[in-house]
């Protein structure tokens, strides 16, 4: 048994890469405030400026951008500025948008992790994610979307899974997240259709967000967006690989049928307590985890899973293995053994 | 180029970027583990955001706790918004981020008064009812010093909260005491940008306005970052061990661009400051000539924040200056990295292209 660290919780945060942290370093060598009007200021300016357009680019995004600390902040933003009331967020929302819910409708989930897109189109603000920081689960946003725009909402996805490795949904607010595709933590953004979708407040980010621009961390974003993604497709293969190790191994795997990120699912060991799996893993130097990375030091079962339909003993039966583009196929076989080496038949025997 | 602009944000120290550095790791290593999660690397990484914790902390008064924010404007927000009061007196130099913030909540807010030094009185009234005041230790624009210890003591015989943006004095003078919220910001102490903190005293109660994964003891949501973090540590224990000697050096700094610079008028206390701010005017200055002529010189015309907006300063309205004084001023800014050969370099600089606006 090797010690080696073995990471496999890229849905929690991601190594930062070189691409990132060459052009943070930049950033730090560029520490005027952008704001100020001197020269200096002027070019941090004109560097924020042309990040913004290169962000743009990246995304395909034809919309705005506030830059922000994060897809937290970006929520937050997008749900306490929008011109419309929040009427909707489904059922297996991350908690950045769940608790500013409020009393607003929740659109249930099918055994699959999927919301139902008539159910969607309602007169107001609508969040639903893009993909589930948990499952993997992809929701059928194009369907969404049009479901909300002909009941006249608005639609807002959280993209903090998906930016990067998926396409952009159709969605008029977006809020994504740095450190989840390579990016540094502490910075993130909220692309916006149009500006008459928000409120304005704040002095800085064309008059909606205040506070001093954390360039070198909007720079390093940036270059982590322009690294690319044609890691993902040998991802997909690690996962198939992993899906059928995993049943072959008497495992289930959480919304199989359902179309997933090639990076994220969650995985049931039957008899055998997320919590006991965590530790025997992380004893040998092994990261995955129950949940997301916020709630996964608490007992409560997963919102996620319960949404879905799973009883709640099963859902305490899940973990999270997310991979990521340095992920071999040896560290998935790695992680196979170890994994079922815990299924309890094996272990007492 | 000479920087002085050191209230819009300074140098950042080369200790904070090593200390940064090895929590911006690629998969060579686990440091770049997210704080939150409970594996060991995770575990790792919210062991040095409490190292960074407990520097930062030092820099803060005893008794209460640190909560890290994304920088100055949310942990104002937090503050503000967070405590639930409705009924507000805030100063009439605050930043914008208190003064913004503090409107949005109670459009009738009291504003406290300065005078013509750009002081709040000690005794000023605080109206009965008042839930929260809010006093900036130092100001971002003429760097005049605050009875902040004074007015927190008046804030809480009236029951209300006193709120103390520290931004411009953490780690250059000792906590405001009294205060029971305290905001700074890393980027005004050699730190990076997008981080801060709110300092919250014991007892005090505040709900939170980022909702989301619960971090921060569920006051403030989102992924920390350890390398924000452990940057916002290191510069603000830099800080504190030099606090002596970067305050010698910016007194120092500041008699010799006064010697250098004659001929112009302080505007705020001379006696009541932080040295490394000089606001100054000479009257019939032309401050947006003189910053497209001296490109080589980064100063300000006001706060870096509403310098672009062509307003005039509601600083320097406060202390009742008329609106062409105001446009007369410019602002310099030095401390820690700046010599005395700069900025004898750039006074003179300055003082010849204002002579030759004659």
């Amino acid at each position: 048994m090797t010690d080696q660290p073995l990471y496999l919780d890229h849905a929690a945060t991601t190594p930062l890469l070189a691409a990132a942290r060459e052009a943070m370093a930049q950033g730090f060598e560029r520490w005027a405030n952008p704001s100020s009007p001197h020269a200096a200021g002027r070019a941090a300016r004109a560097a924020l400026e042309d990040a913004r357009a290169d962000l743009k680019a990246a995304l395909g995004w034809t919309g705005e951008v506030i830059f922000t600390s994060g897809a937290s902040e970006a929520l937050a933003l997008a749900i306490a500025r929008s011109t419309v009331p929040l009427a909707a967020i489904s059922a297996v929302e991350h908690d950045a948008v769940l608790r500013h819910g409020g009393t607003a409708a929740r659109l249930s989930v099918d055994s699959g992790g999927c919301v139902d897109p008539a159910r969607a189109a309602l007169p107001g603000l609508v969040a639903v994610q893009q993909v589930n920081s948990e499952t993997g689960v992809i929701q059928p946003l194009a369907e969404i979307a049009e479901a909300v725009r002909r009941a006249g909402g608005v639609l807002l996805a959280d993209c903090a899974q998906g930016a990067g490795k998926l396409a952009l949904p159709d969605a008029d607010l977006i809020a994504l997240s740095a450190h989840k595709f390579g990016g540094p933590v502490g910075v993130g953004a909220l692309l916006v259709r149009d500006w008459r979708l928000m409120d304005p407040g704040g002095g800085q980010e064309r008059g909606y967000r205040g506070g001093t621009e954390n360039l070198p961390g909007v720079l390093a974003m940036v270059a982590a967006l322009q690294a690319g993604n044609a890691w993902l497709a040998l991802a997909a293969q690690l996962r198939r690989g992993l899906d059928a190790a995993v049943l072959a191994a008497g495992g289930e795997v959480i919304a199989a049928g359902s179309q997933r990120l090639a990076t994220i699912a969650g995985y049931r060991l039957p008899g055998r307590s997320a919590a006991a799996q965590l530790i025997r893993l992380d004893a040998q130097g092994i990261a995955v985890s129950a949940g997301s990375a916020c709630s996964s030091g608490s007992l409560r079962p997963s919102h996620v899973l319960t949404a879905m339909g799973l009883p709640a003993d099963a859902a305490g039966e899940v973990i999270r293995v997310s991979i990521g583009r340095e992920t071999t196929a040896a560290q998935i076989e790695r992680f196979v053994s170890a994994w079922a080496a815990m299924i309890p038949d094996r272990a007492s025997a | 180029m000479i920087y002085l602009d050191y209230q819009a944000t300074t140098p950042l120290a080369p200790q904070a970027r090593e200390a940064m550095l090895p929590w911006l790791s690629g998969p060579e290593r686990p440091e770049f583990a997210n704080p939150h999660s409970p594996h060991k690397f995770g575990r790792a990484a919210a062991a040095a955001i409490e190292v960074a914790r407990e520097q930062v902390a030092a820099l803060l008064p005893p008794g209460g706790r640190v909560v890290f924010t994304s920088g100055a404007t949310e942990a104002l927000n937090l503050a503000i918004i967070g405590s639930g009061r409705k009924r507000l007196a805030v100063s009439a130099i605050e930043h914008a981020a208190v003064l913004d913030t503090a409107r949005y909540v109670d459009p009738g807010l009291t504003v406290l008064p300065v005078d013509a030094d750009g002081l709040v009185s000690e005794r000023c009234a605080i109206p009965d009812g008042t839930g929260l005041v809010a006093v900036m230790q130092v100001n971002n624009e003429i760097g005049t010093i605050q009875p902040v210890a004074q007015l927190a003591e008046q804030a809480r015989r009236a029951g209300a909260l006193f709120l103390c943006d520290a931004v411009q004095g953490a780690g250059k003078l000792d906590p405001p005491i009294g205060a029971d919220l305290v905001a700074i910001s890393a980027h005004k102490l050699h730190g990076p940008k997008g981080i801060g903190a709110l300092w919250v005293r014991d007892g005090v109660l505040l709900s939170p306005i980022l909702h989301g994964g619960g971090q921060e003891g569920g006051l403030r949501s989102g992924t920390l970052s350890p390398a924000l973090c452990a940057g916002f540590g290191a510069a603000a224990a830099l800080a504190h061990a030099r606090m002596e000697e970067d305050a010698e050096h910016a007194t120092s700094l500041w008699h010799t661009a006064r010697a250098a610079l004659p001929g112009f008028i302080l505007n705020g206390s001379a006696a009541h400051r932080w040295p490394g701010n000089l606001n100054l005017r000479l009257a019939g200055l032309d401050v947006a000539r003189l910053m497209s002529d001296l490109r080589d010189i980064a100063f300000s015309a006001g706060s870096a924040c509403a310098s672009g907006s062509g307003r005039p300063s509601h600083v320097l309205q406060a202390l009742g200056l008329t609106d062409l004084d105001a446009r007369n001023s410019l602002r310099l800014g030095f401390g820690r990295y700046t010599t005395h050969a700069e900025l004898v370099g750039a006074a003179r600089t300055i003082a010849a292209a204002a002579a030759r606006q004659d």
